[in-house]
């Protein structure tokens, strides 16, 4: 028997080409205690896709992103309604385990947050909480292909050892994007990466979320018009909790449905 | 256009009347600073005074008059087998006696005996049983004077008191000039004051048994306060729901900080003595009552510590699917580590002057040997000093100040530590 968003997947594949579904928001709705931070956002994030969320600061990026891995449980305040799934299975069920979650679902946030420990430490940490690794040999395989497949492997293998929090602003965030691939997530939630981030090391960061497209589901949170456009293929325009706009991102920039996303993306507002 | 403009005020800056008002400003902040200076110069002028007062009572403490004196084992009816038993008295009679070239009266002798401290004969006993390749030999050793001697050395009691208004006889007097002029006096270092057990009489007691009940009631107090102050800090940061319980424990707990110390004493007296039945004076009693007071100081500042880490860190972790306790273990607790250890150390060090709450439960009991354990009794640093500034006799005067100097020295000490500490670990964020 098929799930329902596996039919889903196999029709909407047939009908538009589009790739399967990864993960689907239904009506969701957010509250910061009383005041409603999201309005019944519906949303497909579709696989091996970069889908980049954009919109005014304060319309609800953030607190639809951190609903993906369920990050917002830390917000004591914080309730989620409706229903958000991944692979077809609501992650807001109450069999659902938020650790696995968590390492199904990754997360890079805007600042990069390195833990003050080596940078083979930092990659080997997530592994080794989920015993994905046993020998020394399988977490040195480990640490160098996650390395490598952040880019930054070349840069920092003669100091391992050295603090991960002495590396450079755009180093540290690659290297919180090497941890978070190092427990091989399906999807990685990426929450304005680059905006502590120069210029030089913000293209090596889109060039790398480029790449990691072929093996990850990415959503990326940006207010950078240009990056959107430039590293996603599906663009989601939020303003004040409502999902104006979704779609192609191509369509997105040049021809979009609303005049709101054609005022933000033309600079009027935001 | 012009007319709006001719109606627009402008301050004229270089006007006698600005000028004043800005020296007025500038007078009213160096008012401000001088009240500052004042301020510390007062305080510091105080502390200077109260440690000036110490040194000045307390530094004859430091130094005990002793006679150099012969013991001649060769002759005496010394054996190996009864130590305890031997006629310690007479042998040291007769080497005292040899210090003085006439013959001494028997009538005298009394009044000779007592310029030196009674304890004279367990001194050379206790120092040949440590010794036993001693007997049957004769050797040098050196016998502390009694109290009035010890004060006449050091200028305390003066000759030029009437004799009937000291304690130290003319007849004294003038066998200790003697003494000194024969070079048999000396004024060595102390160690009697750190290493010896309280004693009656003061040139004798000292501040082991205080200083390792201290030991020990702190070493209960830290087993205690610690891990349940660091856990309870850990639930009620990271786990307590936010409601009106848990708002009442946080107050409760802010609050226990400030309660008078005397109360958890008589909480202590009630409790672990009275219910619990556990030994009276005891270190162990002692550290449990301390900790209570450290409690609520040790679950503040971890609290703050945990809170200082910054929440990217527990993000990032909980962001690879750390659960909330590997967040905390892993990361938190670590990273707030130094701070914790810092704020446990001042705490202790804060329970370590604590007086009342010890009175309490009878740790200011005459106790003559250091506690073995946390089940013996045992004075602590602060009841000792209690005890002697209680005492009548002189020599207790300058100890109670060089016991408040050791206290005071080992405060100083652990505060350093904190210090030293906070700045080669503390982590800036
Ligand atoms: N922890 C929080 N508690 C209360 N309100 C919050 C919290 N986080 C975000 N909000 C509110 O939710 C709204 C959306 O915020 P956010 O998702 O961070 O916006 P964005 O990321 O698009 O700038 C804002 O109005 C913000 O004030
Ligand atoms: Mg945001």
């Amino acid at each position: 028997m098929m799930s329902e968003a596996a039919v889903e997947e196999a029709v909407g594949a047939k009908v538009d080409s589009q790739p399967p579904v990864k993960m689907q928001g239904r009506m969701v709705c957010v509250y910061y205690g009383d005041s409603q931070a999201l309005y019944d956002v519906n949303l497909d994030i579709r696989k091996n896709q970069v889908t980049a969320l954009i919109g005014p600061s304060g319309c609800g990026k953030s607190t639809f992103l951190r609903c993906l891995n369920r990050m917002n449980d830390t917000i004591d305040t914080c309730q989620v309604k409706g229903s958000i799934t991944l692979d077809g299975g609501d992650i807001y069920d109450a069999s659902v385990d938020v650790v696995e979650l968590r390492a199904r679902v990754g997360m890079v946030f805007q600042k990069p947050n390195p833990f003050p420990k080596s940078i083979y430490e930092n990659i080997a940490y997530g592994p080794r909480i989920h015993g994905l690794a046993r020998t020394k040999s399988e977490f040195d395989e480990i640490v160098e292909t996650s390395l490598r497949k952040a880019g930054l492997f070349e840069e920092v293998k003669d100091r391992l050892t050295s603090p991960g929090t002495g590396l450079s602003g755009g180093q540290q965030q690659r290297l919180c994007i090497a941890r978070a691939i190092a427990v091989s997530p399906e999807v990685i939630l990426m929450d304005e990466p680059c905006s502590a981030l120069d210029p030089i090391a913000t293209a090596k960061v889109e060039e790398l979320i480029d790449e990691l497209r072929q093996n990850f589901t990415i959503v990326i949170v940006t207010h950078s018009m240009q990056q959107a456009a430039r590293v996603s293929q599906r663009t989601a325009m939020f303003h004040l909790g409502n999902l104006v706009e979704e779609g192609d991102t191509d369509k997105m920039f040049t021809n979009p449905d609303d005049q709101r996303t054609q005022d933000y993306i033309t600079g009027r507002f935001g | 256009m012009s007319s709006a403009e001719e109606t627009i005020h402008r301050p004229v800056w270089d006007s006698d009347e600005m000028a004043a008002r800005r020296r007025k400003r500038y007078a009213a902040d160096r008012r401000l600073q001088r009240y500052g200076v004042a301020a510390i110069t007062f305080a510091i002028g105080f502390l200077f005074l109260l440690v000036a007062t110490l040194l000045y009572t307390g530094a004859s403490a430091f130094v005990q008059t002793k006679a150099r004196v012969t013991i001649d084992l060769s002759s005496a009816e010394v054996s190996a087998d009864d130590l305890m038993g031997a006629p310690w008295r007479n042998i040291v009679r007769s080497s005292l006696l040899a210090l003085e070239p006439t013959e001494i009266p028997r009538s005298d002798r009394r009044a000779y005996f007592q310029m030196f401290t009674s304890s004279a004969p367990f001194l050379v006993r206790d120092h040949v049983i440590a010794n036993p390749d001693l007997i049957g030999k004769s050797f040098e050793f050196k016998i502390p004077f009694s109290d009035p001697l010890d004060q006449f050395a050091k200028g305390q009691i003066s000759r030029d008191t009437p004799e009937d208004r000291r304690r130290v006889s003319n007849q004294q007097i003038g066998w200790f000039d003697k003494l000194q002029a024969s070079g048999v006096v000396s004024k060595p270092f102390n160690w009697g004051l750190i290493l010896n057990p309280d004693s009656r009489f003061p040139e004798l007691a000292g501040l082991a048994g205080a200083i390792s009940g201290s030991f020990w009631a702190l070493l209960v107090c830290f087993l205690i306060s610690f891990p349940v102050g660091v856990a309870a800090a850990i639930y009620l940061e990271e786990f307590a729901p936010k409601n009106r319980l848990t708002d009442i424990i946080e107050i409760n707990i802010n609050n226990l900080a400030a309660v008078p110390s005397v109360v958890f004493g008589l909480l202590g007296l009630a409790v672990f003595l009275g219910w619990f039945g556990l030994p009276r004076s005891a270190p162990l009693v002692g550290g449990m009552v301390l900790s209570l007071m450290t409690l609520p100081t040790m679950i503040i500042v971890t609290r703050a510590a945990l809170r200082s880490v910054p929440s990217s860190i527990r993000e990032a972790a909980l962001g690879i699917g750390a659960s909330r306790h590997e967040a905390i273990l892993h990361h938190m607790l670590p990273l707030s580590m130094p701070t914790i250890l810092t704020g446990t150390i001042i705490g202790l060090a804060q329970a370590l002057g604590e007086t009342a709450p010890l009175l309490l439960i009878g740790m200011n009991a005459f106790i003559t040997s250091p506690p073995e354990g946390v089940f013996s009794a045992s004075t602590a640093l602060p009841t000792q000093i209690y005890i002697w500034a209680d005492s009548p006799e002189r020599g207790f005067v300058s100890r109670t100040s060089a016991a408040i100097l050791v206290l005071l020295g080992f405060l100083v000490l652990m505060n350093g530590l904190a210090v030293f500490l906070r700045n080669r670990f503390e982590r800036r964020w």
